[in-house]
């Protein structure tokens, strides 16, 4: 998938000397609106942007992701719903990065091909399963391979070696490595060199690949990770959101200040 | 779809995990690959290793008590007329439910895993108990993760689990209960993996997780194979087999040894959790035609909207209150040779009414589900008919609901 976008924003932040920053913010936290809002905000410092399609029973997510999720769905977001954020946002920056990510249940419900078709016409650049993990989802990551649609494979410290090889083979333009053995919104509890060791160790496998470290990432930690190609800040984001709502202050300048920082920790 | 005769329904199953192509499987985040793959490799050796099975039936025999009674309940079918009513008590199993066997040999796994800590969910406490008595019994440090909801009405047994020294995990999201127990089961495991072993407390889960359950229950109908034949002198012409479903661990247990037989001759039949009679929310994906989704790990029929988000249910018996069920169950139903119906709160309630006036039996509302159709089909079946009803849990759990319902306990 030579130049898709992905690969691009990468290159980008490779030619100013840091990790691309990857955003994570769950579509319609707290309204459609608002977060389509945030979106808009936060992408000026983010290089690519992650939106969580929201599930209601998400197994692999920590404390502030699930409240993200369920306020989302409590509010009324649906699957089309989350579709037109990602359109009417292509439209104010077609060029940045969209991955969508989420649980299986909600595709499958939808339809695989119909969730990879409707994808495509609202330009989303790549997918994220969380609950489909390899080899079950090759036949799901060619079809996102056929319409120019990144598949993003996920390895975690407890992949095998002989895995991992066959992961970074069959992955596209980007992966995500989770830095530890947690659920999202974990505190860091691996030192960072050891996670630049693991991290190294895919790199090894295949250097352009990009390779994103994701989970306990927070403005304390951020740094310590920035020789990664990419690094994913959700749990730390949605907490603002949390936070910012429960003190009836604007979320969208509440997140926005905060993923500035982020970015300034990394510059 | 198609059984195969003379393989056990838990190893009918793809390289994938998938029975019958489509319900099953491992649907698992990356973090949980290995674990779940260690645990699958282990198991297989274990299965057949001598040493291991000598040291399972030791502690059925000693620990757990098998075998169970099998009895008849002479008063039950005087009153009803039509068919004989018997019952397979497995809640005289240590502890009062059959969840004891999945329990026991959890421990044992992971024990032989070398691990120290073990985890798992429960919905009725059974589950629960039994895990934390097993633990207690090997040596091991024990989490259990429990609805908020569940802990209020299943107060015995979560008594019960603190006096073993497990720690009760109160989950307060979602209905708080059991699918939100599994969920938080799970979470915390994908954590915790790498020094702590995780029992799911039914048959479902991904593909490892049905297949140890499955293989731990079908004790039950071990017995009651050997028991029918001594009964009997043979196994005879016309049985009804009749099993409440939550997850489906009973229930399989309790067929697994007659399903290779004719439906003629043995029919299976599984009763699930209808729910307040004038409740939308129900209990029963299976009888009332759920659509198949992707819940904990597994596909099979789930109780969810349009969009996928899973569908709270309702139930007064907290071990049914499940929105999805064992994959096993969904390829029983869909190869045509078990029958799905489903009891209201209110039938499993008469129920249990009639079975105590009668018997000196005393069902959880569980398998009072069970009854219900047991007693609401005996009448119009013929005498040689043999009813038989798996009461698979003890109603001393349900104290509270049953003096609140009935005004008496
Ligand atoms: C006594 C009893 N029966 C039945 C069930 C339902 O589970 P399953 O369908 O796996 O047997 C439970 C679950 O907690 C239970 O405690």
């Amino acid at each position: 998938m030579n130049n898709s976008l992905i690969a691009q924003s990468f290159q980008n932040a490779k030619k100013e000397n840091r990790p691309a920053l990857l955003t994570y913010t769950v579509a319609g936290d707290n309204t459609k609106k608002k977060s389509l809002e945030i979106l808009k905000s936060i992408s000026k410092y983010a290089d690519i942007c992650e939106l969580g399609f929201p599930h209601n029973t998400p197994i692999a997510d920590g404390g502030q992701i699930q409240t993200s999720a369920y306020r989302a769905i409590k509010n009324g977001i649906k699957i089309n719903d989350v579709f037109s954020v990602v359109r009417k946002f292509k439209k104010f920056r077609k060029n940045k990065p969209i991955i969508l990510m989420g649980y299986y249940n909600m595709i499958y419900q939808y339809d695989e091909n119909k969730f990879i078709s409707k994808c495509k016409k609202s330009k989303v650049d790549g997918i994220i399963v969380v609950d489909l993990p390899y080899p079950e989802n090759k036949i799901f990551a060619s079809k996102c391979k056929k319409n120019k649609i990144n598949f993003i494979q996920l390895i975690s410290p407890t992949t095998s070696k002989s895995r991992l090889k066959k992961i970074v083979k069959d992955s596209h333009d980007m992966i995500y490595y989770i830095s530890m053995l947690s659920t999202t919104g974990g505190k860091l509890k691996v030192s960072p060199k050891k996670i630049i060791q693991e991290y190294q160790k895919i790199k090894n496998q295949n250097k352009s690949k990009n390779v994103v470290i994701g989970f306990g990432i927070t403005e304390k930690t951020i740094r310590s990770l920035r020789k990664a190609d990419g690094l994913v800040v959700g749990s730390a984001i949605c907490k603002e959101i949390t936070r910012s709502i429960k003190k009836r202050q604007n979320t969208v300048i509440n997140v926005t200040n905060i993923v500035k920082k982020l970015k300034n920790k990394i510059q | 779809m198609k059984l195969k005769k003379n393989i056990p329904l838990i190893d009918q199953h793809d390289k994938y995990g998938f029975w019958g192509d489509k319900f099953g499987g491992s649907f698992i985040p990356e973090t949980l690959k290995k674990p779940v793959e260690d645990l699958t490799d282990k198991f297989k050796k274990l299965r057949k290793n001598k040493k291991f099975i000598r040291k399972r039936d030791f502690y059925f025999k000693n620990y757990i008590g098998s075998p169970t009674s099998f009895i008849k309940l002479e008063n039950l079918s005087k009153h009803l007329g039509g068919a004989q009513i018997w019952a397979k008590v497995v809640s005289e199993a240590n502890g009062g439910a059959h969840k004891i066997y999945n329990a026991t040999v959890h421990a044992l796994i992971c024990k032989a895993m070398g691990k120290k800590y073990i985890v798992g969910d429960t919905g009725a406490g059974y589950a629960g108990k039994m895990l934390s008595m097993a633990a207690k019994k090997f040596g091991l440090k024990c989490k259990i993760f429990m609805g908020a909801k569940d802990i209020r009405r299943q107060k015995p047994n979560c008594d019960a689990m603190k006096k073993n020294g497990a720690e009760i995990v109160p989950v307060y999201s979602g209905s708080q209960t059991l699918v939100d127990a599994v969920s938080e089961c799970m979470r915390y495991w994908v954590s915790n993996c790498d020094n702590t072993h995780m029992c799911v407390g039914s048959t479902v889960g991904p593909n490892i997780f049905v297949k140890i359950c499955g293989w731990s229950t079908a004790q039950i109908s071990r017995e009651l194979k050997t028991q029918l034949k001594k009964e009997f002198k043979k196994i005879p012409k016309k049985i009804k087999l009749i099993n409440c479903v939550g997850g489906g661990s009973s229930a399989y247990g309790f067929w697994s040894e007659f399903i290779d037989y004719d439906k003629k001759q043995i029919e299976l039949i599984g009763v699930e959790a209808g729910g307040p009679k004038k409740s939308k929310l129900h209990a029963a994906p299976l009888s009332r035609n759920a659509k198949i989704g992707i819940l904990h790990g597994a596909a099979s029929y789930v109780c969810q909207n349009n969009e996928g988000q899973i569908q709270e249910t309702e139930s007064i018996s907290a071990g049914l209150d499940y929105p999805g069920v064992s994959p096993i169950h969904c390829f029983l139903k869909d190869s045509k040779r078990a029958r799905y119906t489903y009891a209201t709160d209110e039938a499993a309630l008469n129920a249990y009414k009639m079975v105590t006036k009668f018997e000196k039996l005393n069902p959880s509302l569980e398998p009072s589900h069970a009854f219900a159709e047991a007693i609401k089909i005996a009448p119009k079946l013929s005498r040689d008919t043999i009813l038989i009803v798996n009461s698979c849990g003890d109603a001393k759990k349900d104290r509270d609901i049953l003096r609140e319902r009935l005004g008496k306990y």
